[in-house]
């Protein structure tokens, strides 16, 4: 069984919250930069150019591209023949810990939900574990902002329901947004499974490269559809209207119970932001 | 309408705005989010002395990110605003003039708006970094206790800003997107 110490998944965590909070994902500055070029309308134009300039001044500064640095979810995908000397989860919050205090993040996190008591350090992270076959550790930290959570909503839609209740609750949430989650937006969406799962479906959606399409071409279409159908809103950029509201809308799926079909749209603003590292 | 304003807004200036207008800001504005609204409400309520004068002032709801050596200040990017409207028709009646935020306002903030003078700004949510190159001086004047979301004094210098619902209450979230559709239709 190989063995891992600890402190190397704090030193990982750490170095990921820093660069993800100041660098922007490739494919999402291509997606941003692409929208751009097929922006017709002026004035978003102009936002979607304001928009290119700050994840660049971000990523040539080392400034955090959005001053809400999010709370850290961290999702960990363990081989199950790695063993990690030491308190694994400490780890990680260790890491979010350093990662923030060192980095100049903004410390985003509450201690209680109701009686919103800052943390100092931005911990705890939001962890998620998953086991896989192997002997490998991945590690992808995901800042998750809070003005386009607050924007998301889960509806346990009625098999009845169809691709047509689907459609519409994802259109539903959209126009509920409106400039709130500061468009252009990524849409995830999670069908299927439990309440909950349904919503982590969304969340790990929200992770998937722009450029890659749902593996089944059924999905691969609802995508490429309900992309369309945000787009023709006529919300655009910071919701002044225009062409670009959503940069792509990403669904992941899993079975689910006879009496169901939990839908879930997590939303991401344009600075959506995730970085991976395997050890 | 391109415009360089300084503040203070006046009741009077805050009049002359219109909705879609481009506004570049310069002069000292404060930061307030949740928490220091919260407190500045219920001091209010108890009519008990605020930290900072609101007469004439402008509000920006940010909670930047701590400024590294020789900054002087992090990212600074617009909140979300509608987490502000249970407050703001409060701080307008007592004075506040300027808002500045992102995304939509309840109705309660406008009829405030409307009766005393006042104008909600929109900054590009999520630029926090571009905007953090406006701001020239930052300095906690109140709640400390309250890190990011603490009461700053800022002085700003021609920060981009969009009217997005002016005194008479026009929106620019309904107009802008009504005239691009309707371009498009053409």
């Amino acid at each position: 069984m190989r063995e891992v110490d600890a402190a190397q998944i704090t030193g990982i965590v750490k170095r990921l919250c820093i660069e993800t909070n100041c660098c922007l994902p490739g494919d999402v500055r291509e997606r941003i930069t692409a929208c751009r070029a097929c922006e017709d309308w002026a004035p978003a134009a102009e936002i979607l150019d304001r928009i290119v300039e700050n994840f660049e001044i971000a990523g040539r500064d080392q400034v955090p591209i959005c001053q809400d640095t999010g709370l850290a979810c961290v999702f960990l995908e363990i081989g199950q023949d790695v063993h990690v000397n030491g308190s694994l989860t400490e780890a990680i919050h260790e890491g979010v810990r350093q990662g923030y205090t060192e980095g100049y993040l903004r410390k985003s996190a509450v201690r209680d939900p109701l009686r919103r008591v800052n943390t100092g350090d931005n911990t705890p992270a939001m962890i998620y574990y998953d086991l896989v076959p192997g002997d490998q550790i991945k590690i992808t930290v995901a800042p998750k902002g809070f003005g386009s959570e607050n924007m998301s909503q889960i509806k346990m839609l009625k098999p009845s329901d169809g691709l047509e209740g689907v459609k519409e609750f994802i259109l539903k949430v959209v126009e509920d947004a409106g400039p709130n989650p500061c468009p252009p937006i990524v849409v995830g969406v999670g069908i299927g499974g439990t309440f909950d799962k349904a919503a982590l479906l969304a969340k790990k959606a929200l992770m998937r490269p722009l450029e890659e399409r749902n593996p089944d071409p059924y999905y691969q279409q609802l995508e490429e559809e309900m992309l369309q159908k945000i787009n023709e809103t006529g919300i655009g950029p910071q919701g002044f209207g225009g062409r670009t509201t959503a940069l792509a809308v990403n669904i992941e799926t899993m079975p689910t119970h006879i009496a169901g079909l939990p839908c879930a749209v997590n939303i991401n603003c344009h600075v959506t932001r995730h970085k991976t590292e395997v050890l | 309408m391109e415009r360089h304003v300084t503040t203070p807004i006046t009741r009077e200036m805050a009049r002359t705005f219109r909705c879609g207008d481009s506004v570049y800001l310069s002069g000292v504005i404060y930061t307030a989010r949740d928490a220091a609204h919260k407190r500045l409400c219920e001091l209010a309520a108890q009519n008990k002395p605020l930290p900072l004068d609101l007469k004439d002032a402008t509000i920006y709801y940010v909670g930047p990110t701590p400024a590294r050596e020789g900054q002087a200040i992090g990212s600074a990017g617009p909140t979300t605003s509608y987490r502000m409207d249970a407050y703001s028709p409060t701080l307008i009646a007592l004075g506040e003039t300027g808002m500045i935020g992102k995304g939509k306002r309840g109705p309660e903030v406008i009829e405030a708006m409307k009766e005393h003078g006042a104008v909600y700004f929109g900054a590009i949510g999520g630029a926090g970094a571009l905007l953090s190159g406006c701001v020239k001086k930052a300095e906690v004047i109140a709640y400390e206790d309250l890190g990011a979301e603490a009461i700053r004094r800022l002085e700003v210098e021609n920060l981009p800003v969009v009217v997005v619902i002016d005194s008479e209450g026009n929106n620019l979230y309904e107009q802008g997107r009504r005239n691009y559709l309707a371009a498009r239709e053409k």
